[in-house]
């Protein structure tokens, strides 16, 4: 490191090793702050440095691919885009943590199988009933169309809302923020028929109804997503969908269904 | 890729044996104290409980006005005890905070649409706070007539 950086800020780093501790403790390290520096640029620098044993997740560092998320100063943040310059004012320090409620593999690195089996049960993805003929223009879409949905696609798996909830801390089976956003995200979709499909997983004690409107999920969401406002916005669905059901004969009405409005 | 895969293809994977020790951190039964987001998250859902005071105060006023004027300055009387004020002023605080936290969510779990665009969340809350003051000011002005 040839060029001195006048300024310098303590980092503080949760360290776990499955092989030697109980529990993770934290160690102190000294970076400096650079202008442009976020806080995965010093991690980069403590492991290129000081301790090549630091572990932590990472990939793009320009916050689209979801793996560096930490809790920095008890915050659930992209490290990638958390800058040191905004926490060394006033000699300030930085505590770097694994994101929260989630069991830790080792160092910064959570276990994130859960949450992958979560998303699974919501199914993300476009289900079709019928399938257009080739020849005619399949799944042409609106701007209004795809606006209904475009906020909800912009979630990047970062787990960030899993670490914001405290009912995913406190309820481990709870469904979590970002799956149930993602399950909206392909019923508000025009070109999707799965939602009736989806009813079992996202209308249950574990989908939406566990969900207590908390909204940190959404204040933390690093890609605007209101995970929280897709909650409400299907459970309110789910209700007049309950409402209905009173009404319409069984069997008559598959293919609605809470979330199409 | 090898030819024989094992037949239970459904199951969950059986990896997860084999992973090195996790830890698993504990939540805090005062997991709501240490951070002020969850702490107002609480005393948002606490505020119903003063919400339900209100509301059983409010019934037993119209009880006392049904059974006639001694019934009712009996009940007058009886919130007139420092008590029954300082409940009274905490409930206002609380009701006052439950109004403002639920009016400020409303946009999120109810967007509103026009045009095929969404409305901006002020424009689905403000409706709530106009109306909210409207019915506040005619209450007074009945009350203080």
């Amino acid at each position: 490191m040839a060029e001195a950086a006048k300024e310098k800020i303590v980092i503080e780093i949760a360290r776990y090793s499955p092989e030697t501790d109980h529990e993770p403790h934290f160690e102190s390290y000294e970076v400096p702050v650079k202008r442009e520096w976020v806080v995965l640029d010093a991690l980069n620098h403590i492991k290129d440095n000081v301790d090549g044993s630091l572990t932590y997740r990472w990939s793009c560092r320009m916050g689209i691919c979801g793996s560096c998320g930490m809790m920095v100063n008890g915050e659930p943040k992209l490290t990638c885009a958390t800058f040191l310059s905004n926490y060394a004012k006033d000699g300030g320090k930085i505590r770097v943590e694994p994101l929260r409620y989630f069991p830790i593999v080792r160092d910064l690195v959570t276990e994130i199988g859960g949450f992958v089996q979560k998303l699974k049960k919501a199914k993300p993805w476009l289900i079709r009933i019928t399938e257009p003929k080739l020849s005619e223009d399949r799944f042409l879409q609106t701007p209004e169309q795809l606006d209904r949905y475009k906020q909800f696609s912009m979630c990047i798996n970062c787990t960030l809302c899993y670490a914001a909830c405290p009912v995913v801390g406190l309820d481990p089976i709870f469904i979590g923020p970002a799956a149930l956003a993602l399950a909206q995200r392909y019923n508000m979709d025009s070109r999707d028929e799965g939602s009736a499909e989806r009813t079992a997983v996202l209308a249950h004690p574990d989908g939406v109804w566990g969900c207590t409107f908390v909204g940190e999920c959404t204040r933390v969401c690093p890609k605007h997503v209101d995970p929280a406002g897709a909650i409400q916005q299907y459970k309110i669905a789910a209700v007049f969908d309950w409402l209905k059901s009173f009404v319409t004969p069984r069997g008559r009405d598959a293919s609605s269904s809470a979330a199409n409005d | 890729m090898p030819a024989a895969q094992p037949q239970t293809i459904n199951s969950a994977p059986q990896y997860t044996l084999y992973h090195p020790r996790w830890y698993r951190p504990k939540v805090s039964v005062y997991w709501w104290l240490g951070e002020r987001h969850y702490l107002k998250f609480i005393l948002r859902e606490l505020s119903s409980v003063f919400v339900a005071v209100f509301v059983i105060e409010t019934l037993m006023l119209i009880n006392g006005l049904r059974r006639g004027p001694v019934a009712y300055a009996h009940f007058l009387h009886r919130t007139q005890n420092p008590f029954v004020v300082l409940l009274n002023v905490i409930a206002m605080f609380f009701l006052v905070f439950h109004t403002v936290t639920w009016f400020n969510l409303a946009p999120s779990a109810t967007p509103v649409r026009l045009g095929g665009k969404r409305l901006p969340d002020f424009m689905v809350s403000a409706p709530a706070y106009v109306a909210w003051i409207v019915i506040s000011a005619i209450i007074c002005w009945a009350v203080l007539q």
